[in-house]
């Protein structure tokens, strides 16, 4: 909601308990309440930044953009997978709430979780376009029309602040498990009518860290910020999986039921 | 204890110049080692932020000949005209390839990439991925950038400063952020890549980390910053916050109103308002005159008061909402998330706010710097070719055609030179880590490193806003050189190595002060007005006797820049006069009778 002047400048408090882990100092995290004062329309990453600047420099966290854009600000909110910058903090009123790590995730310290890797399954599953036909700059574009560019758009809006991660339960059990967003990243070239190395990608969904550990909870779809709709992208490569492994009965190659590229190149 | 990298070449950033600049490195020879250093993850880069679009010809009826023109008077001639040549022939085949890498731009019904309409452009020839054109560019780069096995990346490793021997740019120190240790990273040429330094103002549309790093860091070994003075308000910022309601927005027909409605910005040299299209009028005009409009309307009093300042309404209910939701979903959302709007019902509350730097790092065509073996591409080099004002999606372009010419440059630097022995280097890093280290010490005294920036950000928007005038700047002069002062007492909470942002945050703040002071000083000594540089006193007009030359900046330890001026390349476009809307295409008219009298 907008907040109108009057509203807006009249600051309430509201106590913020923060989970902080100082690997030099804490065995363990150790839960800090914080009081700080919020207006209507102040996220929950402005009043981290509040704490930091006014209260307690020693608090880390990870953010930039403060847009939902860099996904870097991801992390537990009433103990919910949130992106601080879209989480306001009067949601929470009259408090107190709880900040956490992100689930799932080993913690560097405080706010600050490992990303590395997230970021080796991403570069696992070949997150790059491998061109059915090579064309030269001088030639243009591939074409795909809007309707194409459709099938996979979504999957491309991936933003890795891993916020479907922390929701899986899979990945809580398996930390090897590929997990939503690398699988929506893949589904985002598999589905790319330019692409065509699809059968090379399904090898890693066969696998038994791919697409078969999916336990279709859905709760990854429910929390990502930009409706990237991982479940969907798990959904859609045990279909082809399933559909794969029927047409190897048959003799024909794996990746061959990958309705993907159905258009052919204009 | 400083640890070791050895590398051919350091690229310092990975946002969309960085990661470009090292795919052009692995490409052009897969044998050199390339240290990709960022203090973020390359995803969280701030070109991730950029909505728009960027800017390449492509239709039948554009030329680059237009896109030269409407770049030149876009930076009212302080362009280096023989860079914006090279620039516009470059930047088509640089979004052809971004294409061929897979960026999911948007089409047309034949499956050809679409093009929109921007500010002072006079054809259609930004190429767009929705409004989130930035984030497309940079996860299409980053995911490429992976299918390279040269290409390491120092993801998270937080950059200090340059190795300097020998005359020339040999490596840099960084330290590794997740465990607090320093690494010299040797490399026979440096690429810097850091971006721009809009955080230095307090309403902002960057990201936090946009803090100046690699200005201050060549600026320090006597590269001089150029143009620093030139700083962008875009015109249409959330209040507040300073989030980014993209110049797509206009480009897809937006319309920007006053309080009663009105479409004001004829009254400031952009109109008439009709007809449509309208490229190069009213809400296409270039970003400079549209910010300075709205300063005008506030002092009329003709604005809208929010609890975050005065504003004038982005109006796009006329688009409809299927337009709306396919165009520009990002600006839906924001508008949606943060200000509870509906932009298909509302009109949005806009004002300007610092976007852009178009100054920075001195470098020449083939982004060398005048340190032998140091580069500079994007936002934090100053290739020549935004001048006074950027023109809208010129910047995105210039990632691609920059980039890779950078790592293109830096490969044949070092292919032909070597580096100095190893235990030499090092003395230097651990010179440098004991400076960064001696931040920490706790008797140093008791300034808060947060109430410094602020102070900062506050006397930067005062003094050297969208209209400046030298008691102001003088004023601002002085507050960084007090605030430098006091830089030297700051005492920091946390003395941990681990994941100590307070402590970076603090290194940062020194760079900034650095760009701040930069900025100020270069504006004072400009006594003219020209484009994004306004003045109030006694300078209202361009002066191009005395002032079409470049600023350049040179960094003293122990005081304010000294400034001189450096020529501005003028090959063909002669200073002219710089105008939009109806009066542009009188005088446009007016050429053509002119040749076919002729």
């Amino acid at each position: 909601m907008p907040p109108d002047a009057a509203t807006a400048i009249a600051a309430r408090e509201i106590v913020i308990e923060v989970l902080r882990y100082r690997p030099e100092t804490n065995r363990e995290p150790v839960r800090q309440a914080y009081r700080v004062p919020f207006t209507d329309d102040m996220s929950v990453l402005q009043g981290l930044q509040y704490i930091k600047d006014h209260l307690d420099g020693t608090l880390s966290f990870r953010w930039s953009c403060r847009m939902a854009i860099c996904g870097s600000c991801g992390m537990m909110i009433g103990g919910a997978p949130r992106l601080a910058c879209m989480t306001v903090v009067r949601e929470y009123y009259p408090g107190p709430f709880t900040v956490e790590p992100l689930a799932h995730f080993p913690i560097e310290r405080d706010l600050v979780v490992t990303v590395g890797g997230f970021v080796k399954k991403i570069e696992s599953i070949y997150p790059y376009l491998i061109p059915k036909t090579q064309r030269r700059l001088d030639e243009g574009e591939y074409l795909q029309t809007p309707l194409q560019l459709a099938r996979y758009e979504t999957f491309s809006d991936c933003i890795n602040c891993m916020l479907c991660y922390a929701a899986c339960p899979q990945f809580g059990e398996n930390p090897d498990f590929i997990g939503p967003g690398a699988m929506a990243l893949l589904q985002r070239y598999n589905g790319d009518s330019r692409d065509g190395a699809q059968t090379k990608r399904m090898e890693l969904v066969h696998t038994d860290n791919g697409a078969w550990s999916c336990t279709a909870v859905g709760y990854c779809s429910e929390v990502c910020p930009k409706q990237v709709d991982p479940a969907n992208a798990v959904n859609q490569n045990k279909t082809r999986s399933a559909l794969d492994y029927f047409l190897r009965f048959l003799g024909r190659p794996a990746g061959s039921g990958s309705a993907a590229s159905g258009e052919v190149e204009p | 204890m400083v640890n070791l990298i050895e590398a051919d070449i350091a690229i310092v950033g990975a946002g969309g110049a960085g990661l470009r600049a090292a795919i052009a490195v692995a490409e052009a020879d897969p044998g050199l080692r390339i240290a990709l250093i960022s203090k973020v993850y390359p995803m969280r880069s701030h070109t991730v932020a950029a909505e728009g679009g960027a800017a390449g010809v492509v239709r039948p009826d554009d030329s680059l000949e237009d896109h030269f023109h409407d770049t030149v008077a876009g930076g009212d001639w302080l362009c280096d005209q023989d860079v914006v040549d090279y620039f516009v022939a470059h930047c088509t085949e640089e979004m052809m390839q971004l294409e061929h890498w897979g960026c999911p731009w948007s089409r047309k019904d034949d499956g050809h990439v679409n093009v929109r309409a921007f500010g002072g452009m006079k054809i259609e020839r930004t190429w767009f991925a929705a409004d989130k054109s930035g984030f497309h560019i940079l996860h299409t780069l980053f995911q490429t950038s992976i299918k390279y096995p040269s290409i390491r990346r120092l993801d998270e490793y937080f950059c200090v400063d340059l190795i300097v021997e020998d005359g020339r740019c040999q490596g840099v120190v960084a330290i590794e952020i997740a465990s607090g240790e320093f690494v010299l990273v040797a490399a026979k040429a440096v690429i810097m890549a850091t971006g721009g330094a809009g955080r230095v103002f307090l309403q902002n549309t960057n990201g936090g980390i946009v803090t100046g790093d690699g200005m201050t860091l060549a600026y320090r070994h006597a590269v001089p910053l150029r143009d620093m003075e030139f700083v962008q308000y875009h015109p249409t910022c959330m209040p507040g916050t300073g989030l980014l309601f993209t110049e797509g927005c206009r480009g897809e027909g937006g319309i920007l109103t006053n309080k009663d409605g009105y479409r004001y910005l004829q009254d400031y040299g952009l109109g008439p308002p009709d007809p449509w299209p309208r490229n190069k009028a009213m809400e296409l005009g270039p970003r400079d005159r549209i910010s300075q409009a709205f300063w005008h309307e506030e002092r009329k009093g003709r604005t809208i008061t929010t609890a975050y300042g005065e504003a004038v309404h982005l109006d796009l209910r006329h688009l409809g909402a299927r337009k709306l939701r396919e165009r520009l979903p990002q600006i839906c959302e924001l508008a949606e998330h943060f200000l509870g709007i509906n932009p298909a019902k509302q009109p949005i509350p806009v004002r300007p706010g610092v976007h852009y730097t178009m100054g920075g790092i001195l470098v020449n065509i083939e982004t060398a710097t005048p340190l032998a073996g140091l580069f500079a591409a994007g936002e934090c080099a100053s290739a020549g070719i935004h001048g006074a004002n950027r023109l809208g999606s010129n910047s995105l372009s210039e990632l691609g055609v920059f980039g890779k010419m950078a790592g293109i440059a830096a490969a044949a630097y070092a292919r032909s030179n070597i580096i100095a022995p190893i235990a030499i280097l090092e003395r230097q890093a651990q010179g440098v880590e004991r400076k960064a280290l001696s931040l920490m010490v706790a008797d140093r005294g008791s300034e808060r490193p947060a109430v410094l920036r602020d102070e900062m950000a506050r006397s930067m928007e005062a003094g050297c806003g969208i209209y400046r005038v030298g008691a102001e700047m003088q004023a601002t002069c002085d507050t960084i050189a007090t605030l430098k002062e006091r830089y030297r007492r700051l005492r920091l909470d946390d003395r941990s190595r681990i994941w100590n942002t307070e402590w970076l945050s603090a290194i940062e703040l020194g760079y900034q002060l650095d760009v701040a002071e930069a900025i100020a000083h270069s504006a004072i000594n400009r006594r003219e007005s020209r484009g994004s540089h306004q003045r109030l006193d006694d300078f209202r007009s361009r002066d191009d006797a005395a002032f079409l030359k470049h600023t350049l900046a040179h960094y003293r330890p122990d005081g304010p820049p000294r400034i001189d001026y450096g020529p501005v390349i003028i090959t063909r476009s002669p200073p002219g006069k710089r105008v939009y809307g109806g009066e542009a295409e009188r005088i446009e008219q007016a050429g053509k009778e002119a040749i076919h009298a002729a």
